[in-house]
């Protein structure tokens, strides 16, 4: 399919919209990005007022070379939206106008026939493929991160206590311990925030392969030994039934054990899996906190509720917060507004302010949900993985087979080396016999004697082998010494002059290379 | 031989052995050389004694002349060689040692030949049989040297040479080598040797011709350990233990050298030592794009404002002798409180270690030089990166593109650093032929232009530190 769009004439006006969703603090643009889409060729007309929530005022973006408008500015060519537009406001876009944002494809089909009425291209963030070049402009992840500090730092505010381990004058006060279910980008994110908090901390996931990174964050991977298949799209994969039965048990042993925890587990196109039971909850220490990240899509804790905090009988807080990113609404605009800009400069190859819809391009094809009056949702399954995701699973299977002959044919090149050694020795004169040994145990010697050369020192090492090699020299002057012969004197005469040239050279030219070599 | 001369070299062996375990360490590596110096003069001076006591006043006469020439001729090259000329100089070196051995093995044919040297029955053969493999060794050494010293100093084109079947050739260079070497040992003809000779020349030329610039490096240092051998082989021909040891500890160190950088580019050990290892075929998948270019004030304000800077420089340091200004910048952004660090690859460089020498040169502090391994991981959150005339080393094809020519070496992850500022001549391809899609990533800018001059205008352009 190609339907590449050629745009001339004026540079194309992008306007940002203050957002009416209820309680959204974000906004499509910062001022910042908003001078970088400027460079990008375009003209930018920002509402009035819609990134006060964000801490970003009309000064501000009037001052990075936007134009402010009182009312909303429906009529741009580009719309740069956080949230979708209410179904009151779609049909106030102007027919060929392009409209990005959040539009959440999957599950809002009735917006989505509503904006193929519309006309509008309409370009949805969250449904950026998970590709590595996609990367920079995938909003899930930026805002995951977002939202995954910050259920830690929700977390730490209803928390009755430190999250560090402290001995003080005033008694001893161990760590807080924090499990976080599910080691995704928010999972992660939260890993790190409660580890610099000071918490010992947990985390659990379905794919195996993602322990490293929870390490290397401080975390303590929990795996759950069973069978499991590798991603290949790059999220978690529903999980088979023993899995699930041995993950149960680690949650309740978790549960009981653990002060904070935190869920991020999510299924794409289905209601968020049940990790933490009604009777999880209930073993939990009276002061335990459980933020459930997946509350928005049914929640992953048994008694959650969507956008509230609950308390239950047992003085466990539950936080069900949708809006974790937008908590940080300075942060989560500047990262949502780079996602934009770097769509932005994908689809203005010019930099000429003309958006160019390259259907053929996978990460265009794969956020277009309508375009010219025809409704482009679900596009064709990008099979291009996220997938080192493979590789871990399938190394030791390669390597086993190899492991199971090697000690035979490991072996054997050695045994036959031993054997021809042996034998040459053993026929040859005495005198070449000695000069093997010595020979052979010069080799070894020269192997154990380089073994921890430092890397800045290959080349004097180099240098100073190569003036020791000329002591070939010593061959030479022999002869010369012997040979009555004319030419074997002429002959060796010549060898001695090259071989001196090379040990007074390379040891002179060794030294000059060391005398240089200082520390700071 | 006396017993004296045997203990004197065995004390030059061992001092010989210490040089190099001494060189293996910042710490040490001066005295190490102290000790080369000291095992040599001892070596030499055993050996002259001996040779005076019988040679002819020609002999005599001609021996000091050499020897005084050769000393006069290394410490001048020595002394005025350029830094960034190193590799071309020790491969010449290597090449001096592998004529060196041709000449030394056919003198030991030669001695037998006028009667100088009685050998009777098998230890006749066995003599013949350490000429033929002297003179090889010897010879595979000088022709390889020459050729990797012409590739070098750009004096012939660095591409490698592509003949039909170029593994048969090696092969069968080898296998008449062997037959030659029979036959010479069963009836001892001068042109036998001749020939042998000119196979073993021949195989050098080729050996080495076959291979791809890129990988001199390990080509240097293979050759360094070749040269070892041609030394040890001409310890068995003329039943010399000290020649035989210092011949095995070279050869054997330089192998050993020859296979770390082998793994470090992720090339078969064994291949290298066959030669024509840089010719793989390529399916790489063609790089287009645009790249963006940046001028040297852009550069100097990304510096300024930057926390982290790491470097990463290539031949192209070397060629523009950009490392002076290289260091003078080091010096002034580290005064200005910002980090700065240099990330070497393990085959930067034509010759191993090539980088480090260059920047001790400019009194860089070893310090802040890393090994790829050691900065790797610390490359995504560094601020800005320096490719200064790198080009292969930090492609991210050769982890991304399994189709292309150098994939699966290891790299310097430059491309996760938020900033990477290229320096490069124009939009050439690397040494191993290489197009490299790092210049058109998103965070890369180009500065192109002669590495030197680009350097300073970014040291005039960088904001005098307020503190």
């Amino acid at each position: 399919m190609s339907d590449t769009e050629e745009t001339s004439g004026p540079a194309l006006r992008v306007g940002v919209v203050a957002e009416s969703t209820k309680g959204e603090t974000r906004v499509a643009l910062s001022p910042e990005t908003t001078a970088k889409v400027i460079g990008l060729g375009y003209a930018v007309a920002v509402e009035s007022g819609a990134g006060a929530h964000a801490g970003f005022e009309d000064a501000a973006y009037a001052e990075a070379g936007a134009e402010v408008v009182a009312g909303p500015v429906w009529d741009a060519d580009v719309v740069l939206m956080v949230n979708a537009p209410q179904p009151d406001e779609i049909p106030q876009l102007r027919s060929g106008a392009t409209l990005i944002a959040m539009l959440a494809p999957r599950f809002e089909e009735e917006r989505t026939a509503a904006l193929t009425a519309a006309g509008v291209t309409a370009l949805s963030m969250d449904a950026v493929p998970r590709i590595s070049r996609a990367q920079s402009m995938d909003v899930l992840s930026s805002m995951a991160n977002i939202a995954g500090y910050r259920a830690v730092i929700e977390a730490a505010h209803a928390f009755g206590r430190f999250f560090t381990g402290q001995v003080t004058a005033a008694g001893k006060v161990p760590p807080a311990k924090v499990l976080v279910a599910g080691a995704g980008v928010a999972g992660l994110a939260a890993i790190a925030a409660a580890n610099s908090l000071g918490a010992v901390v947990r985390a659990t996931d379905p794919r195996a392969e993602v322990a490293d990174q929870v390490k290397s964050l401080g975390g303590e991977y929990l795996p759950v030994e069973v069978e499991q298949e590798a991603s290949t799209d790059g999220y978690a994969k529903a999980t088979s039934e023993a899995y699930d039965k041995r993950a149960a048990e680690i949650y309740s042993e978790q549960a009981a054990e653990c002060d904070i925890i935190i869920t991020t587990a999510l299924i794409p196109g289905r209601p968020a899996p049940t990790l933490i039971t009604a009777a999880d909850v209930a073993s939990m220490r009276p002061g335990s906190v459980i933020v459930d990240m997946a509350a928005a899509q049914g929640g992953n804790v048994e008694g959650s509720v969507a956008g509230e905090v609950v308390t239950t009988e047992h003085g466990v807080t539950i936080i069900g917060y949708t809006d974790l990113a937008a908590r940080l609404p300075a942060q989560a605009s500047q990262l949502y507004g780079t996602n934009v800009l770097n769509l932005l400069k994908l689809m203005t190859p010019g930099k000429d302010g003309h958006l160019v819809l390259d259907l053929d391009d996978t990460v265009v094809r794969g956020i277009t949900v309508a375009h010219a009056g025809e409704t482009l949702w679900p596009p064709p399954p990008v099979s291009v993985s996220a997938a080192p995701a493979a590789q871990p699973a399938a190394a030791p299977v390669e390597k086993e087979p190899e492991k199971e002959r090697s000690p035979l044919a490991r072996a054997l090149p050695g045994v036959l080396g031993a054997v021809a050694l042996f034998l040459v020795t053993a026929f040859a004169p005495p005198e070449l016999a000695g000069h093997l040994t010595v020979f052979v145990l010069a080799i070894v010697i020269g192997f154990y004697v380089i073994g921890n050369v430092h890397h800045a020192l290959h080349t004097p090492l180099m240098s100073v082998t190569n003036a020791i090699s000329g002591i070939i020299v010593v061959g030479a002057i022999l002869q010369l010494g012997t040979g009555g012969n004319g030419l074997v004197i002429a002959l060796a005469a010549v060898a001695t002059l090259l071989a001196s040239i090379n040990i007074v050279g390379g040891f002179a030219v060794t030294r000059r290379m060391l005398q240089m070599f200082t520390r700071s | 031989m006396q017993t004296w001369t045997t203990a004197a070299y065995l004390i030059a062996a061992l001092l010989f052995v210490i040089s190099l375990a001494g060189l293996s360490r910042h710490e040490t590596s001066r005295s190490g050389v102290l000790f080369g110096i000291a095992g040599m003069t001892i070596a030499l001076v055993a050996t002259a004694i001996v040779a005076l006591s019988s040679a002819s006043a020609l002999g005599i006469a001609l021996l000091l002349v050499a020897l005084v020439l050769g000393a006069a001729i290394g410490l001048w090259r020595a002394r005025v060689v350029e830094m960034t000329g190193m590799p071309e100089l020790i491969a010449l070196m290597h090449s001096f040692v592998g004529l060196a051995a041709v000449l030394v093995g056919w003198n030991g044919y030669l001695e037998v030949e006028s009667g100088h040297l009685q050998l009777a029955g098998s230890l006749l053969g066995i003599h013949h049989g350490e000429v033929a493999i002297g003179v090889f060794i010897g010879a595979v050494t000088f022709t390889g040297s020459i050729i990797a010293y012409l590739k070098l100093s750009a004096k012939i084109a660095s591409a490698p040479l592509m003949l039909p079947g170029k593994n048969a050739l090696n092969l069968g260079a080898l296998v008449v080598f062997a037959a030659l070497t029979v036959w010479f040992v069963i009836t001892p003809a001068l042109w036998i040797l001749a020939v042998l000779t000119v196979v073993a020349l021949l195989l050098g030329l080729h050996l080495v011709a076959s291979i791809g610039g890129g990988d001199m490096p390990v080509v240097v240092s293979m050759l360094n350990s070749y040269s070892g051998w041609a030394a040890a082989a001409s310890g068995f021909l003329l039943g010399n233990d000290l020649l035989i040891i210092t011949g095995a500890l070279v050869g054997s160190s330089g192998a050993y050298l020859s296979y770390i950088m082998c793994k470090a580019m992720n090339r078969s050990f064994l291949s290298v030592i066959a030669g024509g290892f840089g010719a793989t075929s390529s399916t790489a998948a063609a790089v287009e794009g645009e790249h963006r270019e940046v001028t040297a004030d852009g550069v100097a304000e990304l510096l300024a404002n930057a926390s982290s800077v790491v470097i990463t420089p290539g031949y192209g340091m070397a060629v523009a002798q950009a490392q002076y200004p290289v260091a003078e910048l080091t010096r002034k952004l580290r005064d200005a409180g910002v980090e700065v660090r240099f990330g070497v690859h393990p085959v930067a460089g034509r010759l191993p270690g090539h980088m480090n020498v260059l920047l001790a040169e400019a009194q860089v502090p070893y310090d802040i030089v890393l090994e790829m391994d050691e900065i790797n991981d610390d490359l995504a959150a560094t601020d800005v990166v320096l490719v200064i005339g790198a080009n292969d080393t930090v492609n991210p094809a050769a982890s991304e593109d399994p189709g292309s020519p150098i994939a699966g070496m290891p790299v310097l992850k430059v491309w996760e650093a938020k900033d990477v500022i290229v320096f490069k001549r124009s939009m050439a391809t690397g040494y191993a032929g290489v197009q490299n899609p790092l210049f058109f990533r998103e965070n890369t800018q180009m500065l192109f232009g002669d590495a030197k001059e680009r350097v300073q205008d970014i040291l005039a352009a960088l904001p005098v530190p307020s503190r």
